[in-house]
């Protein structure tokens, strides 16, 4: 635990001068790019509908796991489509 | 082992939100991110029970394919509902884990109370947040009798059941956790005003990530923690930001957003007559001119009027020689950085948009700034009155240039309900009408 708590500090670290250096014009791609990867939770999700003892608990697992796949695919989606009107200007320039 | 796993996966991760950077480096970035997801749940799918993997699969199959279709059709001018919409799943995947693991007598109690109070703040607050701006509940601040005693109130209880579920670890109180954080989210969003909504997605983005976070500690998987953590430091700094370009603070905006509005200074006080023009006398003028600013507010968004706004950038540059440029206030559009997109999608070259600190400078040697669809962001009592709502706020210098244009559809006021004192100034010319309708007539008299 203390030792995650430590992970958790230093990354939040460097998520601060990682997202610091993000160019304005790029803030709605790196919303919807943080948005695909806290879609992350779907290794618990996935996790947990794999050792469940339980019905209800693997219930609860499955949702999860759809749920978070929906932010994740979702996520990664509307990133690939943004960037993809910021970079078909620089061919014609 | 499995920890080692992780490490690549988070190493990508860092980069793609590195390759934001510049648009050059940005789609390269996102293609790494996509491949740290695809490492991380590979390495985990190795340790799963083989007769658990179809039903494990075909919930992703099905989570994804939802996912891709509404990222694929969504109009980018409802991109910030889309996002609110995802990051609200995310959220209530969190409850969901959290649940499961008291269910399946977990003893992590104080982990997964994190994961489910901030689970349940960002989901039902991301439904509240997407329903005001999808149109379902009105996008103006919703306010009730004792708002704030009432949220206090809540907020101490879910504080009460948190710390009660931590020591006496009853079932029960976890689910009147669940139930009070759910309704803390609702009420903390609904009376935020649509011109705060930038702020609020940030925070409700960081929520999500924090969520993720709570699940990784209450798991023991390093690699949600590290992400949770990235996601959720990443979402404060563009709610910072955001609020830095409203002169505003956090707790001003989830506390008081109401109160905001309700001190509007009384309309009326600049008398004077606006000037109207044609949107020929604008087609002169700007053909005429040696360098244009275009100033788009989320006005000009509502009316899909980016693809006529292009055309006339590219008619005044090619045909008249004229330097045009746009320039974007932080908070113009719904989410941070929304605008831009909005202009990219219309195949506006980036290298022509700037952001308000690097042209604020540069009206004073234009000839036209053309706002359109943007009120209080170009408000001039924003630096001159301070009993102005809006003072404080830095604004787009545009009353420095030698003729101002305003696209609008009438003299009325901008979401903070003050008179913009710009409308009766000697060299401001009214366009009114539909921003689209007014640019599109202008296009075609530069076309002449």
């Amino acid at each position: 635990m203390s030792e995650q708590l430590i992970i958790f500090i230093l990354a939040a670290f460097i998520g601060y001068f990682v997202v610091r250096g993000v160019t304005p014009a790029l803030y709605s791609p790196l919303m919807s790019v943080s948005n695909a990867i806290s879609g992350i939770v779907v290794l618990g999700a996935i996790g947990m509908t794999g050792f469940a003892e339980n019905i209800f608990v693997m219930v609860c697992g499955l949702i999860a796991v759809f749920l978070a796949s929906v932010n994740m695919f979702g996520g990664f989606a509307v990133s690939v489509r943004m960037l993809e009107m910021f970079k078909s200007k620089r061919k014609k320039q | 082992m499995n920890e080692l796993i992780s490490l690549p996966s988070a190493i990508l991760f860092i980069l793609s939100i590195r390759g934001l950077n510049s648009p050059r480096s940005a789609r390269f970035g996102n293609l790494l991110g996509i491949i740290g997801m695809i490492l991380a749940i590979a390495a985990v799918f190795v340790f799963i029970p083989f007769p658990r993997l179809p039903v494990i699969i075909s919930a992703m199959a099905a989570g994804g394919i939802i996912g891709i279709i509404s990222g694929q059709k969504v109009r980018m001018t409802a991109l910030p509902q889309m996002i609110a919409a995802f990051n609200g799943l995310g959220g209530l995947a969190a409850v969901f884990l959290a649940a499961g693991e008291t269910i399946a007598g977990g003893t992590g109690y104080f982990t997964s109370s994190i994961g489910l109070v901030i689970g349940a703040l960002a989901f039902s607050g991301s439904m509240v947040a997407f329903a005001k701006l999808q149109g379902i509940l009105p996008g103006r601040a919703l306010l009730f009798p004792f708002q704030h005693v009432l949220n206090l109130l809540l907020a101490t209880v879910v504080l009460i059941l948190f710390a009660g579920f931590v020591f006496y670890r009853e079932e029960w109180m976890f689910w009147y956790l669940t139930a009070a954080s759910l309704l803390l989210g609702l009420l903390l969003v609904l009376p935020v005003g649509g011109a705060d909504m930038p702020v609020v997605i940030s925070v409700l983005n960081a929520c999500s990530g924090w969520a993720a976070a709570g699940i990784g500690f209450m798991l023991g998987q390093t690699l949600l923690v590290i992400t949770g953590a990235i996601v959720g430091a990443g979402g404060m700094i563009l709610a910072l930001v955001m609020t830095k370009a409203m002169n505003s603070s956090l707790w001003q905006i989830l506390l008081g957003g109401a109160a905001k509005n309700a001190k509007s200074a009384a309309p009326g006080r600049e008398t004077g007559n606006a000037r109207s023009g044609s949107p020929e006398d604008a087609a002169f003028i700007m053909e005429n001119a040696q360098s244009v600013i275009i100033v788009p507010g989320y006005g000009m968004a509502a009316a899909r009027a980016q693809h006529a706004l292009k055309e006339m950038s590219v008619l005044l540059r090619q045909k008249y020689r004229v330097r045009v440029r746009f320039a974007i206030h932080p908070v113009a559009g719904r989410m941070p950085g929304h605008m831009n997109v909005l202009l990219a999608e219309a195949d506006i070259p980036y290298e022509e948009i700037f952001e308000m600190d690097e042209i604020n400078r540069d009206f004073a040697e234009t000839d036209v700034a053309y706002v359109i669809g943007a009120n209080d962001i170009t408000n001039p009592l924003a630096e001159t009155d301070p009993s102005s709502p809006i003072y404080g706020m830095p604004v787009l210098n545009v009353s420095a240039a030698k003729t101002v244009f305003f696209v609008k559809r009438s003299l009325a006021s901008g979401y903070s309900g003050i008179d913009n004192p710009l409308f009766y100034r000697e060299n401001t010319v009214m366009l009114y009408g539909d921003a689209k309708e007014v640019t599109e007539a202008v296009v075609r008299e530069l076309e002449k």
